[in-house]
């Protein structure tokens, strides 16, 4: 039993962060996802974990670092259909029939992947007929309503969609901790270097506690979340889906509440477009509906419990 | 990063799940409330069955009668333990978890020899004597005063919140031995004979209607110099090193016992909304015990767990607080009597949870300060 980083994912961790931290900064992360960004992504080996014989818990701490870095893109996507689908890729669950499925970054994909219980449909993008909107959520994520999506070709059954599921899901997951993590991290710089009545503001009590909970938060998802990748590395332990479920609710709250936190943490500044705070929250609301929501994922794991 | 245990270590776990369906069957009914007599001799009971089978102070060194077991193997204690319904260490707590620790980690050889294999058999029960009516969470402002006489010190004051003082062999007290030097400063950690003339111990009222801790007054009680442990006046940090023992591993077993209560309330959540609750408050407790077991996997590779571990019990005890108060809503009107209501009676006693061993506002100045560097507060 060991939930702490190897040495060899303490070196993975450190690459990826200065790899992100050197290339995408806040302006270029500003600029959103474009194809230069998968291509210079997909050199760095983000997507070919797995191919190049990386486990899940390492590619658990990929993610957390792109999340860190709030990197835009499909990079769930891009990373589960690695090797069986070509060009820039992204995902969407589909929809209930009649309902406007929200397809995210069309406009740079090549294909789209559809999920659904039966199994994963590819889809050429430029067959996708949809009405981007004008005014996303996230301004770096942005989404097309379309209102019916075509059959495309199957490329995978029932079981490969449940597995994307589940590694979507922990991928998710990591990606929010890193949210959570890097929010807590700015609102900390902000409260030390911020004064009001002659002292930093993170020495009053008001802001103090608001920041420990953030810490709190992050560091029981980070576990939950380790576990999950873990668990993915070892399927056959009992409790797989329970313990991914619980991952994706506590770092989909996680990276919500931080980013709250956080804005409230910068006063003023926090409701402003050029502070990044509102970026990791609105990533954060964006990362809770894919693969099911923290309610979603509360039910599927009272499920799991004894009922009458 | 690896979720199995060990074959060695699933071995202890397969020899203790053996012991624990072998002895369990044979234990006498558990005594009500409060019985204090009888609670500690059911209690102390079981640790001896424990100490006779090897299990008692699992991570003790074994020169103190201890196993000096890995802490991977306090888990799995823990988890089999819990799963077997195993009774629950009560007024051991004190003695095995965060006396009897200090004393390995402070104590004289003496001290030591004298009783730490005792609190492992279960023959000496202890309390916690820090807190008094002016000394909670500014515990350092405590007034109890220890005057040197010759060998003796001789204790003038009062305590409180003493948790089973009534049935206590001993206390771990805290007095101020230098009444002019800085509150920090003055403070000695004392080892007290609860049965030394002069000591009052006066049961006070839980908002459960039971009267497990007590005020003590002392009064002219003379204790030897040779009951000191650390330094005269070195009792505030000999103090940080129980406190760091209470706030963390002591936990665990609560922790534990959560996710057993999860499993057993299910059934009776059936409304939707309490269900997908329930669903959060498991999600809760699953991430805590994974947190349980990344501070350990961190200890045992850099001899230190990390920043997770502070959180613990700030976490646990609101995860358990909402736990509570929705095994009181799904109870619904059923939740106006106690009497054989077990989850009512909980829900009362995970009011404490916020308060005990360092309210949760302390925490949070302490991990803010802490872990995350913020500026202390003016004092
Ligand atoms: C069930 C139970 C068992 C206990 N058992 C024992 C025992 O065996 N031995 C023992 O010695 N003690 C024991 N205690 C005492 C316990 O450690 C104290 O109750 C606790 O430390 C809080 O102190 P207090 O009760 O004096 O509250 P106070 O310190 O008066 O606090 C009251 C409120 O003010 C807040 N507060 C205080 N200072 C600050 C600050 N600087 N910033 C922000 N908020 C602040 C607190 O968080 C709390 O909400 C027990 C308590 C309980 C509830």
């Amino acid at each position: 039993m060991d939930l702490e980083l190897s040495d060899d994912q303490v070196a993975l961790r450190d690459g990826i962060a200065s790899l992100l931290a050197g290339r995408f900064g806040s302006d270029r992360i500003r600029a959103g996802f474009d194809r230069v960004m998968w291509d210079e992504l997909a050199a760095a080996g983000v997507f070919s974990l797995g191919a190049d014989g990386f486990g899940w818990a390492d590619r658990v701490v990929v993610f957390e670092e792109l999340g860190r870095a709030c990197v835009p893109g499909p990079l769930v996507a891009g990373s589960l259909a690695h090797g069986s689908v070509e060009g820039i890729v992204g995902g969407v669950d589909r929809a209930a029939a009649g309902e406007v499925a929200m397809v995210e970054h069309l406009d740079a994909l090549d294909r789209v992947l559809v999920l659904d219980d039966d199994g994963i449909a590819a889809v050429d993008a430029a067959a996708v007929d949809g009405d981007p909107s004008p005014w996303p959520l996230d301004p770096l994520t942005p989404v097309t309503r379309v209102a019916s999506l075509p059959a495309g070709e199957r490329i995978g059954d029932a079981a490969l969609a449940r597995d994307w599921r589940r590694q979507g899901s922990v991928l998710t997951a990591a990606f929010a901790l890193g949210l959570a993590t890097r929010g807590t991290e700015l609102a900390v710089e902000y409260a030390k270097g911020r004064e009001q009545f002659d002292r930093p503001i993170g020495s009053f009590q008001a802001i103090k506690h608001l920041l420990a909970d953030m810490l709190v938060r992050a560091e029981v998802a980070r576990a939950a979340v380790y576990s999950a990748g873990a668990h993915l590395d070892d399927p056959e332990l009992p409790g797989l889906d329970r313990s991914i479920a619980t991952a994706k609710v506590l770092a989909c709250e996680a990276a919500i509440v931080n980013g709250k936190s956080a804005t409230q943490v910068y006063g003023g500044m926090g409701f402003t477009w050029e502070v990044d705070v509102h970026l990791y929250l609105k990533r954060a609301w964006v990362l809770d509906t894919h693969f099911g929501s923290v309610e979603h994922c509360s039910d599927a794991i009272a499920k799991s419990l004894p009922s009458r | 990063m690896e979720l199995r245990y060990s074959e060695s270590e699933e071995q202890f776990r397969a020899q203790l799940r053996e012991w624990l369906e072998a002895t369990l069957p044979t234990l006498s009914p558990e005594p009500g409330r409060e019985a204090w007599p009888e609670r500690r001799t059911w209690d102390t009971d079981w640790q001896r069955r424990l100490f006779d089978a090897g299990y008692a102070g699992l991570a003790w060194p074994s020169e103190f009668g201890g196993r000096g077991a890995s802490p991977t193997e306090q888990l799995v204690f823990l988890e089999e333990t819990t799963r077997a319904r195993a009774p629950y260490v009560g007024v051991n707590f004190v003695g095995t978890l965060h006396a009897g620790p200090t004393l390995i980690a402070e104590g004289t050889d003496e001290q030591k020899s004298a009783h730490l294999p005792r609190i492992l058999r279960g023959d000496e029960v202890w309390c916690q004597g820090f807190s008094e009516p002016g000394a909670g969470s500014d515990l350092a402002s405590l007034r109890t005063r220890a005057d040197r006489d010759g060998d003796d010190y001789v204790l003038n004051g009062q305590k409180i919140w003493c948790s089973f003082g009534q049935i206590a062999d001993f206390g771990e007290f805290l007095v101020r031995t230098d009444p002019n030097a800085p509150k920090h400063k003055g403070i000695s950690w004392l080892i007290l004979p609860m049965d030394t003339p002069g000591i009052d111990v006066r049961p006070l009222r839980t908002v459960l209607g039971s009267s497990e801790f007590s005020e003590v007054f002392l009064n002219d009680v003379r204790v030897p110099v040779g009951n000191r442990v650390g330094a005269e006046n070195d009792g505030w940090r000999v103090t940080n090193v129980t406190l760091s023992f209470e706030r963390g591993t002591a936990f665990v077993s609560e922790l534990v016992d959560s996710l057993r209560l999860v499993e057993d309330v299910a059934p009776l959540v059936t409304d939707p909304a309490y269900r997908r609750e329930l669903g959060r408050c498991a999600a809760e407790f699953d991430g805590l015990w994974a947190l349980t077991k990344r501070s350990i996997s961190q200890a045992v590779r850099h001899g230190a767990p990390g920043a997770g571990a502070m959180v613990t019990k700030l976490a646990y005890s609101e995860a358990r607080q909402r736990f509570g108060e929705l095994c009181l809503r799904v109870l619904d009107r059923g939740a106006l009597a106690i009497d054989g209501n077990e989850l009512v009676e909980e829900r009362l006693r995970t009011l404490a949870l916020t308060i005990a061993a360092g309210a949760s506002q302390i925490q949070r100045n302490i991990v803010s300060e802490r872990v995350l560097g913020l500026p202390r507060e003016p004092r």
